[in-house]
């Protein structure tokens, strides 16, 4: 009786100052939230804490390597750290990973943009949508597997476009063979292409799926042709998640370690033929070189790696900008 | 009834079209075209014919339809058949290596071998299998998954349900960072706290941490998505019923979405179970079982794949053996993304009724 009075005349008066509501009220001081939350938190920091380890501890190993190294670190063609006295360099290690992953991107990006346009417009529906399923699980094949299918089946079957390439491409230099075992960077590249094509695929589908269509249909109410379709409206609209895809497919062609080993026939030189054997990745000389390391090997093996590191966080860092920035106009365009 | 409607001469606002079956013609003569070419040249080669007899088709189609229908409609034409072509080119490397795989694979993949190691056999000879390789992987790839479902899930509550301000953005930049560090830079850090400061040998358990390096961000990413699916009347129902917030995630948000962080999960563990560079610096190998992932090197799939291709020697034995454990492992991914796709269409978070 009492409280019903209470109830029904009471003022909407400040909430009533017990301990009980006022832990109610402040949400996050209950014992299991409190609990609960440091938990999600520390997480969360245990991920910041682990990427400042990472970049600390590698940056701590390689300088230990760097300063002990009698050779320019950047310029030297020389790999003997375990020598007297030590002396190592990574300029043939960048050559490699630089041409090696251009060549790839030369390769694998307008083929996958041709295969996300095949898939979003020019296939029917249901071979579409097949296809695409088919590119999500070839993304999922390890690259151990494309590095045993590059190195046994890959490999002598190029033998013929090495040929070819030498008669009719030798001339410029770059294109000359000296008729080794087709192991050679070119190799490589073609590999990486065939690799990071389904990812660079797969970003670039979601992209140009998400075109509205608004834009397409009014490019064809003017009588354009699909093509001019696909200029007009589609390619400026994914430009950017095109770009950014390419970016995380070089990531992965720049970091990729077995398939490289496998194929690779790998020298410390630079040759300027990108069909004759010899030259290096970053990440495949850290696979190779490893087993018969010194502890000294292994810390300019790990200074090589932070340069690899270094590179893909770049790179990868741009790709993410270039999502983020992408994301903000998309939306303000929607 | 004007004489227009008479006369089926074509109207100035429409152009002439070549017919459905023109680029088929195109097509047939091109292809007549370059195998005449390469046997009169003679080019051995198959791929030679294939380009010359594109090169025709490409030139051809441009050629007579700019001359019929227009320079655009041409242009149109080259850019189908550019696009038909580079799916084309994709599809022959993909498809071979899945055929390879699966035929040269199948050769010594049997019961026997899926339950012996290489304890007694010799690289080079025939026999042997991958028992201890798959006893590797699966510890290996578990003990990762422990490690970093627990992490990336809190990690992505966090980020959905508490996350503002400064730490939260932090922490959705290095989860993206993260996910594109190399696997041998995982391996290498690994390798410099583990084995060069803390001076302990190689194990599965030294590959688990690499290998959760890699899988923790895939996780975080799949959940968040995931979690950000959850209705927020869900949420809101069961704040207001006063139930507290670190109950209303367990029990409200986390069982709404189990079914797409279980496919974000399986598909991180896909991923992993490949990876082989970091297994290369921190477990090495073994053609022993040992089933302890705590000490002394331990075989994985991977790494037996690489071994035997090697270590091989040239050996056809060898070379068989490792086809066979690439095709077993493409085949436990394959299944592992398909039963986590089958996962996520079943269990999609109701959004709603």
């Amino acid at each position: 009786m009492d409280t019903t009075t209470q109830q029904t005349t009471a003022p909407p008066a400040p909430a009533p100052t017990t301990p009980e509501s006022k832990r109610a009220a402040r949400g996050a001081t209950r014992p299991g939230d409190r609990i609960f939350l440091g938990l999600s938190r520390g997480s969360g920091i245990f991920v910041l804490v682990l990427m400042a380890a990472i970049a600390a501890f590698l940056t701590y190993r390689a300088s230990i390597a760097i300063s002990k190294d009698e050779a320019n670190f950047f310029t030297s063609f020389e790999w003997n750290p375990s020598g007297l006295p030590p002396e190592f360099g990574i300029a043939v290690l960048a050559f490699g990973t630089v041409v090696s992953s251009v060549i790839a991107m030369v390769i694998a990006v307008p083929v996958s943009v041709g295969i996300a346009l095949f898939i979003t417009h020019y296939a029917p529906r249901r071979l579409g949508g097949l296809i695409g399923y088919v590119i999500d699980l070839l993304a999922a094949v390890p690259s151990i597997v494309y590095g045993l299918w590059g190195a046994l089946f890959l490999v002598p079957h190029l033998q013929g476009l090495y040929g070819w390439l030498d008669d009719y491409l030798g001339w410029t230099g770059i294109f000359e063979w000296n008729d080794g075992a087709p192991r050679s960077l070119f190799t490589v590249g073609i590999l990486l292409a065939i690799m990071i094509l389904p990812i660079i695929t797969n970003v670039s589908r979601e992209v140009f799926r998400q075109v509205p269509r608004m834009h397409e249909e009014a490019a064809l109410a003017l009588g354009a042709t699909r093509w001019e379709v696909i200029r007009m409206s589609v390619l400026p609209f994914g430009r950017s998640g095109v770009i950014s895809a390419s970016m995380l497919g070089l990531g992965r062609a720049l970091g990729e370690t077995m398939a490289v080993a496998m194929v690779l026939s790998s020298s410390f030189d630079i040759n300027l033929s990108l069909l004759d054997t010899g030259g290096g990745t970053f990440a495949q000389n850290i696979a190779s070189k490893f087993n018969e390391a010194t502890e000294m090997g292994r810390d300019a093996l790990i200074a090589s790696g932070l340069v690899l590191f270094v590179i893909t966080l770049l790179v990868n860092g741009a790709a993410r900008l270039i999502i983020a920035r992408r994301k903000e106009y998309s939306g303000a365009n929607a | 009834m004007s004489h227009a409607t008479l006369t089926p001469k074509p109207s100035s606002l429409r152009g002439a079209t070549l017919p459905k079956w023109f680029p088929w013609a195109v097509a047939a003569g091109a292809v007549v075209l370059g195998l005449g070419i390469s046997t009169a040249a003679g080019l051995q080669s198959d791929i030679q014919w294939a380009l010359i007899a594109s090169l025709l088709f490409v030139l051809g189609s441009y050629g007579i339809s700019a001359k019929v229908e227009g320079r655009r409609q041409a242009r149109d034409r080259t850019a189908t058949s550019l696009v038909w072509v580079a799916f084309l080119m994709a599809l022959i490397p993909l498809a071979s290596l899945i055929w390879e795989t699966v035929k040269r694979g199948v050769k010594v993949l049997d019961g026997y071998f899926l339950t012996h190691s290489m304890g007694v056999v010799a690289d080079t000879e025939p026999g042997g299998g991958i028992y201890h390789a798959i006893i590797g992987t699966l510890e290996q790839v578990g003990l990762a998954t422990l490690i970093s479902v627990p992490i990336g899930v809190l990690t992505a509550i966090y980020l959905v349900e508490y996350g503002r301000g400064r730490l939260a953005q932090a922490v959705t930049f290095f989860v993206d960072v993260m996910t594109g560090i190399p696997s041998i830079v995982a391996g290498l850090f690994v390798l410099s706290v583990w084995i060069l400061l803390l001076d302990m040998g190689p194990s599965g358990f030294a590959g688990s941490m690499a290998l959760s390096i890699l899988m923790i961000p895939v996780v975080v990413r799949s959940t968040e998505e995931m979690l950000k699916l959850v209705p927020n009347e869900l949420r809101e129902a069961s704040l207001a019923l006063g139930v507290p917030k670190w109950r209303t995630i367990l029990k409200v948000v986390l069982p709404t979405s189990i079914g797409g962080i279980t496919t974000g999960v399986m598909l991180a563990i896909a991923r992993i179970t490949g990876e082989t560079a970091p297994v290369l610096l921190l477990v090495w190998v073994t053609n022993f079982i040992n089933t302890n992932p705590f000490s002394d090197p331990q075989a994985s799939l991977p790494m037996y794949i690489y071994l035997q291709f090697a270590n091989s020697g040239g050996s056809g034995a060898a070379y068989d053996r490792a086809w066979a454990a690439a095709l077993t492992l493409i085949a436990f991914i394959m299944i592992l993304n398909l039963v986590a796709r089958g996962i996520a269409r079943w269990k999609a978070p109701k959004t709603g009724r």
